[in-house]
């Protein structure tokens, strides 16, 4: 066994051996290690390079707030994980790990020039050198720093893993399962509460699993976090979840937990879930998330080996690992001497403890020397030396300048302690400053929730358990034996006798700010913490500064000369700690993305090999090639066949709402901006309606299918917004109007029929319509039935040829679609996609609103004066269209283009100018909004919307495109074909 | 993710079921008082809103609900609401408002 492990002590499994590999060499660990400690227990503290300086560091802590044993674990394909901390990643066997940030290796890393320059690159350097020139940002400056400042490399891989989400409710939601979380258990548990407690690491019980010198109620602590797990686990009423990180606190105590499943395990079984995120709606929430030990600010204070006191009493307690042979202990807090005595009662030699206080309990002193370890009172650590690893320390003592060094091999550090507001800030729960202990601690609660333990500033073991107690609802108070938390002493600046140019003191070690860049981003100007985060990078990396926010306030208020509230604290941000994207997206990825909406026939279009495109969420066919033709070739096919013989199109996804009552037409009056009231029963009718401020928000067929009730259409993506809008008017400004609105569009298929044929396709199994055009006229609705089926069937035209749209139940779509298809075959029946009914539409200059229009387009811009009623007292929108900038001459238009070149296809969206030899930048004229080659005409044709466009007629304008090619057009009435709607009426 | 309580089904219900419906206590002008405001009232009317910091009056959609809109005051700030209520019913009073702040939210 290593020299530097310690058996009887930890909780690792000592009869189950594990190999695992860092940097590609072999290592030995135990069940139940982590990296880091089956590191520590090989010798090894160097496991990276820091972020900015390539400056070679160890861990400096044992848990989730490490900020410098950043690791990259890989497990097969698609399976590598970046930026892992070594102090949370169970070992098992066969894991590969990797340092990061280094080229060629750990030991050597070609990037540490960085360091020998590193009095170039302070506080904001980015930001000053690499501004210019611009150009010079993408190809030079930004490579360059992603290359030499970065954390592990991105997976390219997709992630082949499982993740689970849950939506869950609790009584009480428990944080952190340390004395005042088990203890808050205990007792919500006895009251019959409805309980999770959670914590992030393998084994509940938090500080107790390091506290062998504690007893609670006459057990010891390892004996009462036992028993009381057992009494948990029994209750049938707490849920206990180790692994499983609070992330993130959000509005009524709505708090994401990520639980690890797999991570630990040699062995994933395929199809296992990796991990879960876990939505909790708590009725209460205890955050016992205890607190986080300071570090130290000196120079050198980064040297691998270089820890806090807390990380060494972690790594000896859970792990059994000495993190050193002969350790030195550099304090301002009476904790760090418990540490001390615990590891030299673990057979570690402490060689010294260098104290910067100037006055310390007596009995600590008595009680190290009892030990034979030599206290240094009023010392401070001015430096450190050691390549890999520290091998001595110099002390300081600034009155009389005394110096010495001290060999060593781990330096451990205590500042303080930090209480872990994290959670309590992201619910908004304010906080207060405690100028005598130097820390913010939580003050008024924003949720039902409570802050208690350590991160409320009450440290040791019984005022953690009695507050606990307290806040599961009971009314226990616990005895214990403990050694006193005692006090301590903050810091803003230890002194030193070197030149602030020779030192690197770190406060943040991932982003590697130093206490000189702080100082001077408050010379610079930067006066709230706020930015002088932002200047310094400090606070910001992957760990938010756990470790270092409130060092870096200390010395921003000291040069500032305020207090420490003053300068503010800056902002928590879920998540807690770095979670995968695959936690977060859980089940939503590939085919369950996103909601894809499909239309009862889609199977038929898939079955006869269309090519599908997105339309809102809807997913409709676009068009049906044969025999390996193009896009072009088959739009050409189906608009010819469709103006020759017939076609038949999939038009279920039409918006519809059913108006109905007594006021239906009142209210239509209303929505619409022509006049339904006289509209007669059976009669259809174009409507347009525009938003309140006059432009064109949607348009759509409507038919009275009886006086008190309409059967109105809307576009496809525009259907939502549509009923919301008219939801909207009926509760909110028309409410006397009595009328029901209901949304239809997923209760009918409908099926548009194009083409001469149509009406004599259809002849045969229709009953109860006369489908004469004297009985059944273009813009007319009929109910009966065909093929046995009930119908609402209208006679419109969204082509310009004689059209039927079938409406007829969902569940029968795809039945009357395939009998009408077969009966079809002797009219050469071809179905069509949407690519299709555009070209045809436009042939007809029918707008599509949302692509022809584009929300500040009034009726008169689009040339449809006609369809507003000059008559009606009101319409949405009525008083808009007299505002002046409305009827003001010049607006832009929509108008007809053709091309020169009929074979010329115009690019939707292209800019047109009059004068294209203009200087740049042109004086554009407004856009080309549709633009189709029509195979009927045998021209391509276009709309557009052009400033002044109805007083061009005729003119011919420019439409410059990138590359120089200039296309020339001539101005024309938006209608190509059939001006005179006469193919309506074929027989 | 918020809690809102609905009026209209006197529940409490995820933010994700209600929508959004912009500044409440806006009533749109009938016809014959449209006909007399000039473009700049009426500009006034259309597109110019309070942004206040602190209680908001405010209009909501319990769209993935009960489809029914409501009002509601809302404080900008702390994004908590004071209070929600029917349709139709006026506009509190700052008083009224402070009333319901001290006696907890809805
Ligand atoms: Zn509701």
């Amino acid at each position: 066994m290593s020299e530097f492990r310690r058996p009887g002590r930890g909780l690792v499994d000592y009869d189950s051996p594990v190999k695992f590999s860092f940097d590609g060499k072999t290592y030995d660990g135990f069940e139940g290690d982590t990296v880091a400690s089956a590191l520590l227990a090989s010798g090894v503290h160097l496991m990276g390079r820091s972020f900015k300086y390539h400056r070679p560091r160890g861990p400096v802590g044992a848990g989730s707030e490490e900020p410098n044993a950043l690791i990259t674990v890989t497990r097969g394909k698609g399976r590598m994980t970046p930026n892992l901390r070594a102090t949370t990643m169970e070992i098992y066997a066969g894991k590969e790990t990797a340092s990061q940030n280094r080229y060629p290796g750990l030991g050597f890393d070609a990037g540490a020039f960085n360091n020998v320059f590193s009095a170039f690159f302070p506080a904001g350097f980015y930001n000053k050198t690499f501004m210019w020139p611009k150009s010079f940002w993408d190809k030079v400056y930004e490579p360059f720093i992603r290359k030499m400042a970065g954390l592990g490399p991105a997976p390219t891989e997709v992630d082949p893993d499982n993740y689970g989400s849950v939506y869950a409710t609790c009584d009480v939601l428990i944080v952190g399962s340390g004395p005042a979380g088990l203890a808050a258990a205990l007792a919500a548990s006895k009251k019959d509460q409805d309980v999770i407690l959670v914590d992030e690491n393998p084994q509940l019980g938090g500080s107790l699993i390091s506290s062998p010198e504690v007893t609670i109620d006459g057990l010891s602590a390892a004996d009462w976090r036992a028993k009381t797990l057992k009494t948990l686990e029994k209750s049938g009423n707490v849920r206990l979840m180790p692994r499983t990180t609070a992330i993130g606190y959000y509005h009524d105590n709505f708090v994401a937990l990520a639980e690890r499943h797999t991570d630990h395990l040699p062995m994933v079984e395929p199809g296992r879930i990796r991990e879960t995120l876990h939505r909790i709606r708590a009725g209460e929430v205890i955050l016992a998330q205890g607190a986080i030990e300071r570090p130290l600010v000196f120079d050198g204070n980064d040297r691998p080996g270089v820890m806090l006191a807390s990380a060494a009493q972690t790594y000896l307690n859970i792990y059994g690992v000495a993190v050193g042979k002969e350790l030195v202990v550099f304090t301002s807090h009476d904790s760090a001497y418990n540490a001390a005595f615990e590891l030299a009662g673990a057979n570690v030699r402490i060689a010294s403890i260098i104290d910067a206080r100037r006055e310390v309990h007596a009995h600590l002193i008595e009680e190290a020397e009892r030990r034979g370890i030599d206290v240094h009172i009023g010392m401070v650590v001015s430096g450190t030396k050691g390549k890999k690893r520290i091998s001595e320390v110099e002390i300081y003592e600034s009155v009389h300048n005394d110096r010495k060094r001290i060999k060593c091999d781990a330096l451990l550090m205590c500042g303080g302690w930090t209480p872990s507001l994290h959670l309590w800030s992201h619910s908004k729960g304010s906080i207060k400053w405690d100028s005598q202990t130097g820390v913010y601690l939580p003050d008024k609660a924003n949720e039902n929730c409570v802050c208690i333990g350590a991160s409320n500033g009450d440290f040791g073991v019984k005022a953690a358990l009695d507050a606990g107690s307290k806040a599961g609802g009971g009314r226990k108070t616990y005895k214990t034996e403990e050694p006193d938390f005692g006090v301590g002493e903050v810091f803003d600046h230890l002194p030193s006798y070197k030149k602030s140019s020779k030192t690197k003191a770190f406060v943040d070690f991932q982003n590697d700010v130093t206490d000189k860049d702080i100082k001077l981003a408050v010379r610079e100007g930067f006066h709230s913490i706020e930015h002088v985060k932002r200047y310094t990078t400090n606070g910001m990396a992957t760990d938010q500064g756990k470790t270092s926010n409130l060092n870096a306030l200390e010395i921003a208020s000291k040069a500032l000369g305020k207090d420490a509230p003053q300068v503010g604290l800056t902002t928590f941000r879920p998540p807690y700690t770095p979670t995968t994207f695959g936690a977060l997206c859980g089940y939503r990825t590939d085919d369950l993305f996103e909601v894809t909406r499909k239309t009862a026939i889609d199977p038929w279009a898939e079955g006869q090999g269309a090519v599908f495109e997105p339309v809102g969420v809807w997913r409709r066919a676009w068009y049906f090639p044969q025999d390996g033709e193009d896009m072009h070739a088959a739009v050409a096919r189906e608009c010819k066949v469709t103006r020759d013989s017939l076609g038949i199109f999939d038009a279920s996804t039409l918006g519809k709402i059913e108006v109905v009552g007594p006021d239906a037409s009142k209210f239509m009056n209303l929505m619409y901006t022509n006049p339904w009231s006289k509209l007669g029963v059976g009669a259809c009718r174009y409507g347009l309606m525009l938003g309140e401020n006059g432009y064109i928000y949607d348009d759509g067929v409507v038919g009275r299918i009886a006086e008190d009730r309409f059967h109105v259409t809307t576009t496809t993506g525009g259907a939502p917004r549509v009923y919301r809008h008219m939801e909207d008017y009926l509760q909110t400004e028309f409410p006397e109007l009595d009328v029901w609105l209901t949304s239809t569009t997923e209760q009918w298929s409908v099926i548009a029929l194009n083409g001469p044929n149509a009406r004599k396709l259809i002849a045969p199994f229709v009953e109860g319509i006369d489908l004469s055009p004297e009985a059944f006229p273009h813009m007319a609705v009929r109910e009966g039935s065909i093929f046995g089926i009930p119908t609402r069937l209208f006679r419109v035209s969204f082509s310009g040829e004689l059209g039927f749209e079938i409406n007829i139940p969902s569940h029968f779509g795809l039945a009357v679609w395939k009998a009408l298809f077969e009966a079809g075959q002797e009219y050469n029946i071809t179905p069509y996609g949407t690519e299709t009914m555009h070209v045809l539409r436009a042939e007809k200059g029918f707008i599509i609103v949302g692509q022809d229009t584009d929300g500040t387009v009034t009726p008169q811009d689009a040339g449809m004066n006609w369809i507003v009623s000059k008559k009606k007292k009101d319409f949405v929108g009525k008083r808009s269209l007299q505002r002046s900038d409305l009827v003001a001459e010049g607006r832009k238009q929509l108008i007809g283009l053709l091309t020169d070149d009929p074979k010329v296809v115009l690019e939707e969206g292209a800019q047109i100018v009059a004068d294209p030899n203009q200087p740049i930048p042109m004086d554009m004229l407004g856009h080309v909004t549709s633009s189709y080659w029509s195979e009927s005409l045998g021209k391509s044709v276009a709309m557009a919307l052009v400033k002044d466009g109805f007083n061009l007629m005729g003119q011919t304008l420019h439409i410059p495109m990138a590359g120089g090619v200039v296309h020339k057009a001539t101005v024309v009435k938006p209608v190509f074909y059939d001006p005179n709607g006469e193919r309506l009426n074929v027989l | 993710m918020m809690l809102i309580h609905c009026p209209y089904c006197d529940e409490k219900r995820p933010e994700i079921e209600f929508a959004y419906a912009g500044e409440a206590h806006i009533a749109r002008p009938d016809a014959a008082e449209q006909q007399e405001m000039s473009d700049a009232q009426w500009s006034e009317f259309l597109f110019i809103r309070d942004n206040k910091r602190g209680e908001h009056c405010e209009r909501w959609w319990h769209a993935n609900g009960c489809n029914m809109f409501f009002n509601a005051v809302r404080n900008t700030v702390t994004d908590k609401f004071v209070k929600t209520y029917k349709m139709g019913q006026k506009r509190p009073s700052a008083s009224q408002i402070s009333k319901w702040n001290e006696g907890g939210n809805v």
